[in-house]
């Protein structure tokens, strides 16, 4: 399952946690976005207990999606030990984001 | 080999594709459609004002609507993209082995090659370095982040028109930059891009590079305009068409035009025999790249598998 992100959780869900973090940042009016969301999904599954996804709406939470510079979505940031680490810009398949986060 | 064998293996999930196979389940061709992209690039359509019988349907909509259809009429889905595809023998004869990037395999007695287009690129210095920093491919999805800024587009088509007249909704300012003396969008577009008082256009005009800091902060033009040939703006979005995607084409040798289109006559057959192709992906697509063409190509294709089969049986 993904977790939902907050800007008022996401300091104790991604920062500090123990493993790393797939954030998805998204909004609901955009299209490639909502195709992501089952692939997000897929993933959440199948890498349970090895890495964490969360879904953030970055037009509920402007202040981490300001603080990480989104200004184009779908973007998926990978957290390791509160560092962004891997920045992925616009749609992608499962296997090419499985890769990324596996390099 | 344990593998199913379907009557015909679709590759790409836009119109053209889920059209296809629609139209082959009606025949009752079992069929399996691939693509990365449910919906295919339609998707990206803020609005799409011309697709008869659903005045502006989001294209996010449309292309859900098109796979739903599919999938209620039989046709399988699956969200992986062809990586490889070869012809293979089977128990009936001859057809294709196709791999997926997930590693799955399939066998199909024919194809029908729908990939559509990649997004082109400026191909500016600046463009890679600023994507998702300024530049961006998709106003409908990037719109917002740039409220009360000025911001640059470049493209005539409909998609750019549409595009600026959408982000002139949320933007202070919209520069739309144009290679050519004229727009082609549809007249109804051009209108009302020269209408709307934030959206100025800039003609005959080439972007040539994209500069900033941690975002953009300006662009360079290949001739002045107003007398300065730098255009303060906090965005650039780029709707300047596709390029046909044809690697998988290439796997299978189809004759390509000389700009990468695979080569289709009117049945949409390729030069391989139970080879087709539809949509963007196309020749006879370059004349009105539209959803609607799209689907037409693909209901002819599915018609044209159905033929070939019953022909070889």
């Amino acid at each position: 399952m993904e977790k939902q992100l907050t800007d008022q959780n996401f300091a104790e869900e991604v920062l500090k946690s123990e493993i790393p973090v797939l954030v998805d940042f998204f909004a609901i009016w955009c299209g490639p976005c909502q195709m992501m969301a089952p692939v997000v999904e897929e993933i959440a599954q199948e890498m349970e207990g090895k890495v964490k996804v969360g879904k953030m709406n970055v037009d509920e939470n402007p202040v981490t999606a300001e603080k990480y510079g989104i200004m184009s979505i779908p973007t998926l940031i990978l957290f390791k030990n509160g560092e962004a680490v891997k920045t992925l810009v616009g749609f992608r398949g499962k296997e090419e984001i499985l890769r990324e986060i596996a390099e | 080999m344990t593998n199913k064998l379907y009557d015909v293996l679709i590759v790409g999930s836009g119109p053209a594709g889920l059209t296809a196979s629609i139209y082959a389940s009606r025949y009752k061709l079992s069929n399996l459609v691939t693509g990365v992209l449910p919906g295919g690039t339609i998707t990206y359509a803020h609005e799409v004002e011309n697709f008869p019988g659903l005045p502006g349907v989001s294209g996010l909509e449309l292309g859900q609507k098109m796979l739903e259809h599919a999938k209620s009429l039989g046709g399988e889905f699956l969200g992986e993209k062809v990586v490889e595809v070869a012809k293979a023998q089977s128990e009936e004869g001859e057809g294709f082995k196709v791999v997926t990037s997930g590693g799955k395999e399939f066998l199909a007695k024919t194809l029908i090659v729908a990939t559509g287009t990649e997004r082109r690129k400026l191909g500016v210095p600046g463009e890679e370095e600023f994507l998702g920093k300024g530049v961006s491919y998709c106003v409908t999805c990037d719109a917002n982040f740039y409220k009360d800024k000025v911001v640059a587009l470049v493209g005539g088509s409909n998609a750019a028109c549409s595009g600026a007249v959408h982000l002139a909704k949320i933007c202070q300012k919209v520069y739309l930059i144009y290679r050519r003396s004229s727009l082609r969008a549809e007249p109804v577009w051009v209108e009302e891009v020269k209408r709307n008082p934030k959206i100025e256009v800039i003609y005959e005009t080439n972007l040539v590079k994209i500069e900033g800091d941690l975002k953009v902060r300006r662009v360079v033009l290949d001739k002045p305009y107003q007398g300065r040939e730098e255009l303060e703006v906090e965005g650039v979005f780029v709707e300047i068409g596709g390029v046909p995607s044809s690697e998988l084409a290439e796997k299978l040798e189809i004759e390509l035009d000389e700009e990468g289109y695979i080569k289709v006559n009117e049945l949409m057959k390729t030069n391989i025999p139970g080879v087709f192709a539809a949509g963007d992906v196309t020749d006879k697509s370059k004349v009105l790249a539209q959803a609607i063409v799209a689907c037409g190509q693909g209901a002819i294709a599915a018609n044209s598998v159905f033929e070939y089969l019953k022909g070889s049986k």
